[in-house]
């Protein structure tokens, strides 16, 4: 039998940024691809380890430009990420991809412990992450992805959220020594960064201030909380709104400032609310600041098939749905 | 700069296997927990690599590139390589004695982060032939003439991603890399008969594309021929079943226990004495 599930009305794109007058950019794997390929003759000891799907996370952009230091070890997830803790103990920089969930969720023991463990310099890069990548469904979508990783002693998590501060991002992570996670996403997402962005791990951007609110956002989501932030001018709301593209470690001083002079919170990630963005923001505000917060994610359920933009609408990661969070927000 | 370590004769290499068993029965009994039998089964293997001239490694520089690696996936067995790396004279007989304590570097499975001699963190199973198999690239990368070699043991093939650096090795073909199966015949709850059977290894390997030998991995001479051997492969990766016995060396002792497995656990003082008397 088929179960029946509540319909979606789907649309053809999420058109992120439209309503800001933001013009859509490349998806962030895409800029992740190029930025490594461009980064290969500067870094000789960066070297790739795939399985099998470097053509969908764009490894193969490096692969393709420097064939020798392309290693694919087949739809293998764990021995890809022990075969890089390897090359990294002999001075090597090996950037692992593959589906985020493949990655993290397959070879988690792995990363434990041939990386995160012993303080292997691997950057771990997880293509596919959300629930935007739409029709393939739920067993592609990393929805837990920052909650496993950050859990590791001495890992760190970034989620870039445009194409140029991805780039910025590749630079940073090359150039940080120790274990790193990256998200990346499939879909085109809206250019938020000049192309001359940095990128520094652990210090948020604000990319808009505001007064009354202050959503914090991180990858795809920053782009719609700015949307938000749009839709909430016109009813003469002003929010602030951050990248928080280091998941870990947090930028407190950024958290702590903004439940000081906005004395409101959201926090909107295309994530679980269990060990998420939300999460680890909450807990710099209670111990510091305690302020009201709301939070947009994807909550404590499975995602499904479907077009990204009916996805982001049904699981409610909509600009919609953070206006909503901050006028609850601020009514307490 | 590594050099190569001068090649011990067999006899001296028994001796030192000898050595090695010693003060792997005193440091675990010290302790008061950990994998004696598990160690001893390894004992031959590792004498040979240390001392038998196969490995270049330097007290001085042991992350010289230029080395060979060991790399120990079954990580509980790391009394023998404390033991080994003791009696090269790396630690004194005291530092090893720690083990297991509080605050001590020769934690219960190897930490690279707190022992520059240890080649990987392992402890859980089944991932150190990934990690050699990393390091080979990389030394072939390098252009290095490193060899990296992956003690696992047999229970620890049941891990099926030991199976998949099997097949990245043989695809890469990496004739500086070589696997020893510590073939000792038990795993935790009982013998690898009776939990997983995965024998033979040897055409398993083979099907892959590896060259392998299958020796008495307690006999100091045929421990020494086939790792003369396997360095001669270059064009493959190789590697040594190497059958042996769990607690190999104070049989007589864990016969007298009824327990010819005796995993994960010390001798008595009073068994150790018996054991040391036979090692004597």
């Amino acid at each position: 039998m088929i179960f029946t599930m509540a319909g979606t009305t789907p649309t053809s794109n999420a058109n992120i940024g439209a309503l800001s007058g933001l013009k859509l950019g490349k998806a962030t794997r895409d800029a992740f691809g190029t930025a490594l390929k461009d980064l290969g003759a500067e870094f000789p000891n960066v070297v790739t380890v795939d399985g099998d799907v470097g053509n969908s996370t764009r490894t193969e952009v490096f692969a393709k430009a420097f064939p020798e230091r392309g290693f694919n070890v087949g739809i293998a997830e764990s021995n890809m990420v022990g075969v890089a803790g390897g090359l990294a103990a002999a001075g090597k920089i090996p950037v692992v991809s593959s589906f985020a969930v493949f990655l993290l969720a397959n070879a988690y023991d792995q990363i434990r412990m041939s990386v995160a463990y012993p303080g292997m310099n691997v950057k771990l890069v997880g293509s596919h992450a959300g629930i935007s990548i739409g029709e393939d469904g739920a067993s592609q979508m990393a929805i837990e992805d920052f909650a496993v990783a950050a859990a590791l002693p001495g890992m760190t998590v970034i989620c870039p959220a445009d194409a140029n501060s991805t780039k910025a991002a590749v630079r940073a992570m090359i150039e940080h020594k120790g274990p790193v996670y990256m998200r990346c996403g499939r879909i085109e997402v809206p250019e938020i960064y000049p192309a001359d962005t940095k990128f520094e791990i652990g210090k948020a951007n604000q990319v808009r201030d505001g007064k009354d609110l202050t959503i914090i956002a991180t990858g795809l989501m920053v782009g719609i909380a700015i949307d938000a932030a749009t839709l909430l001018a016109k009813d003469g709301i002003t929010a602030r709104v951050i990248d928080m593209h280091t998941i870990k470690p947090l930028d407190e001083a950024a958290i702590i400032k903004a439940a000081t002079e906005t004395g409101r919170i959201v926090v909107a990630e295309e994530h679980l609310m269990a060990g998420g963005l939300g999460s680890a923001v909450a807990s710099v505000v209670v111990k510091n600041k305690p302020v009201p917060m709301e939070f947009v994610n994807v909550g404590d359920t499975y995602a499904e098939s479907g077009d990204p933009a009916g996805l982001l609408q049904k699981y409610g990661l909509t600009a919609e749905a953070v206006v909503a969070a901050a006028k609850k927000v601020r009514s307490r | 700069m590594t050099a190569a370590t001068p090649a011990m004769t067999i006899d001296q290499l028994k001796d030192a296997a000898k050595a090695i068993r010693r003060l792997i029965i005193k440091i675990t009994t010290e302790a008061g927990s950990g994998h004696p039998s598990s160690s001893l089964s390894a004992v031959e293997v590792v004498t040979a690599l240390y001392f038998g001239g196969f490995m270049r490694h330097s007290k001085a520089n042991p992350r010289d590139p230029k080395r060979d690696r060991f790399i120990l996936s079954k990580g509980h067995a790391v009394p023998v390589l404390y033991s080994a790396l003791c009696h090269a004279g790396y630690y004194t007989f005291e530092e090893i004695m720690t083990l297991r304590k509080l605050g001590s570097p020769f934690e219960g499975h190897p930490n690279m982060k707190r022992l520059d001699t240890m080649e990987a963190s392992t402890g859980s199973l089944g991932q150190g032939l990934s990690l050699g198999l990393g390091q080979a690239l990389a030394c072939r990368l390098d252009g290095l003439d490193a060899h990296t070699y992956v003690m696992m043991g047999d229970g620890e093939m049941g891990e099926g991603q030991v199976w998949e650096a099997i097949a990245a090795a043989a695809k890469y073909k990496t004739g500086n890399l070589t696997a020893i199966v510590d073939q000792n015949g038990y795993q935790q709850t009982g013998s690898t008969h009776q939990v997983l059977d995965l024998t033979p290894f040897a055409p398993k390997f083979e099907a892959f594309g590896w060259h392998t030998q299958t020796i008495n991995g307690n006999s100091q001479e045929e421990v020494v021929a086939a790792l003369t051997a396997a360095r001669k492969i270059t064009d493959r990766p190789t590697a040594i079943i190497s059958q042996t016995k769990k607690g190999f060396g104070i049989l007589p002792v864990l016969e007298t226990t009824g327990d010819l497995n005796y995993h994960g656990k010390p001798l008595s003082k009073e068994l150790a004495e018996k054991a040391l008397a036979l090692l004597a």
